[in-house]
């Protein structure tokens, strides 16, 4: 059980795909319209329950239960060879610089 | 609510949000009057100086990039090869020149008594409108383009997610689809705050400081103003807010010049395309459509007009940015975010055609960290099956690969003509009876005669006819 309070995350489709815009390349118009968004869980719950939390302007959003103490994962990419041979060829190409 | 319901009220929405009728600046026919929709607001650009000043934006270092020109000048014929000159836009708060822009939509949503303010944004302004909203004792909604049908996230626009709930805002995350604009609309009907948007005339205004000051920043140090400054543009309003702070400072012979990143080919309503693109902003998807159609924006009269400030329009690939980005640091100690450096890569390839003594501006640089760093993105694009590969960056096909230069000398920009784009514009009127009130006010939009608007006008019709 996930208590109140507790910092989630939700999902919900805010389009069905059948009710998009009608101007939307294919790919785009086969599938739904979504949002995520985070908050604090007005009542206990479990994962994948419809849920409502608090969001940080204090308004109650619906929503299906996704992650419980979400946070950010993004990070500063792993080696990528390329970027080592761009460094290389910029500080060859300009050693003889003042 | 259905789309079209909510779509239906966008006019009522978009007033009681805004609090301006933009009804009183539309003339006969199909202009309306800008100046006097700029000059509606009542603030000065002393005002707007004042009230940046406050809040620790502006008057940011603008730094001679001596050994990138130098760089530059080896691939150019003898005498060539201007000085290019970086305003460090990156020391505003929030780290970006965004924050010029924010400060005067707080500013007014707190005159005017809201209590919170909403901005549609996957970029670097949504950090700006938090962090001035935190300043202001504003509640703020940060309405984002994030993720695609999978739940993967671009992870430029999770890193501006994380600064915006930094600053304490919330962050609603949407997939990919125009559809934005709907639920944007609901939150401003469901909580009634201020629609900070980028293209209101407080989204503009707030940018003129920075043309001013680099006009004035030049004429201290060089006795003249500058000969050119490079824009990254995407919705306009940077280019439209520079060239109009550069000309209030006297600087009118400047030549103004937009860049944006070359992603023809991904569209950029396609669930797919979204995360096959390393640029979220400053890219051809927005700049395009945005300069040759303003009006999409999402106010009723866009601020941001490119078209009538614009000298030239310069392309550059996404692994010349990189590349650049990467020499910024290394020959320059300045470690800026990949996509405020598209203007300085398109001024290391255009200083190559101006004699050595002319003065370049690259007018922004923007922060990097996790997610938006050049790094962050290369990987990302590698792991999704992006080719990387060192050669020629003309021959770059988006959301195939990403081509850097295998020499700098290799590093060169593509011109779109501005009569494509002026004629891309008109086409917006071509069934349209245009009489000579609506040819002055074309003239005005596309910055040139009445008669060659009438030419370019005659020209479609023939290839229409054709």
């Amino acid at each position: 059980m996930i208590e109140a309070k507790t910092y989630v995350e939700i999902y919900r489709i805010i389009l069905p795909a059948q009710e998009r815009s009608s101007n939307l390349p294919v790919d785009t118009k086969r599938v739904p319209f979504e949002m995520r968004l985070r908050g604090k869980l007005l009542h206990a719950a479990e994962l994948g329950d419809r849920v409502e939390i608090e969001t940080a302007t204090n308004r109650i959003e619906s929503g299906i239960l996704v992650a419980v103490n979400p946070f950010y994962q993004h990070h500063f990419g792993h080696y990528v060879l390329t970027m080592t041979q761009i460094r290389d060829i910029i500080l060859d190409e300009t050693e003889d610089l003042l | 609510m259905s789309y079209q319901d909510v779509m239906n009220r966008k006019q009522q929405i978009m007033k009681d949000a805004l609090r301006m009728d933009y009804d009183i600046f539309e003339d006969p026919g199909i202009g309306f009057d800008y100046e006097k929709m700029m000059t509606s607001t009542g603030y000065t650009l002393e005002d707007v100086m004042a009230i940046q000043s406050e809040n620790n934006i502006g008057q940011t270092p603008l730094i001679e990039l001596k050994r990138l020109s130098q760089y530059a000048r080896k691939f150019a014929k003898e005498g060539y090869g201007a000085r290019i000159l970086l305003k460090d836009e990156a020391q505003n708060l929030s780290g970006s020149f965004k924050a010029r822009r924010a400060a005067m939509s707080i500013y007014q949503a707190k005159k005017l008594g809201y209590k919170g303010v909403i901005a549609a944004t996957s970029g670097n302004y949504g950090a700006a409108v938090a962090a001035l909203a935190a300043r202001a004792g504003l509640k703020c909604i940060i309405v984002q383009e994030c993720y695609d049908s999978t739940g993967v996230g671009q992870p430029e626009i999770i890193e501006k997610a994380r600064a915006c709930q930094a600053y304490g805002a919330e962050v609603v995350q949407l997939s990919v689809g125009p559809e934005l604009f709907y639920q944007f609309l609901i939150l401003l009907e469901e909580t009634k705050y201020f629609n900070a948007s980028l293209y209101s005339p407080y989204g503009i205004m707030g940018i003129e400081t920075l043309g001013y000051e680099i006009a004035q920043d030049i004429l201290k140090k060089e006795n003249r103003y500058p000969d050119m400054v490079i824009c990254t543009n995407a919705g306009g309003g940077n280019l439209t807010g520079t060239a109009r702070g550069l000309k209030k400072a006297g600087a009118i012979n400047t030549q103004i010049v937009a860049a944006s990143v070359d992603l023809t080919g991904l569209h950029m309503a396609s669930d797919k395309d979204f995360n096959l693109k390393s640029f979220t902003t400053g890219h051809t998807g927005f700049g395009i459509p945005f300069s040759t159609f303003p009006d999409r924006s999402d106010v009723p009269r866009s601020a941001a007009r490119p078209l009538r400030y614009m000298d030239h329009y310069g392309l550059v690939n996404q692994g010349s940015v990189f590349f650049i980005t990467e020499a910024l640091a290394v020959l320059e100690g300045m470690e800026r975010g990949p996509a405020g450096n598209t203007s300085l890569a398109l001024a290391f390839s255009l200083a190559q055609t101006l004699p050595k003594d002319q003065i370049i501006v690259v007018q922004e640089t923007e922060y990097t960290g996790a997610g938006k760093h050049m790094n962050a993105q290369v990987s990302f694009a590698s792991d999704r099956g992006i080719e990387l590969i060192l050669g020629n960056p003309l021959e770059e096909k988006p959301g195939k690969n990403i081509i850097f230069p295998a020499s700098a000398s290799m590093l060169k920009h593509k011109d779109i003509s501005m009569d494509s784009l002026r004629t891309s514009y008109l086409k917006h009127y071509q069934d349209q009876m245009l009489f000579d009130q609506d040819y002055i006010y074309l003239a005005k939009e596309l910055n040139t005669s009445e008669k060659h608007i009438k030419q370019l006008m005659e020209e479609m019709n023939e290839t229409k006819t054709r």
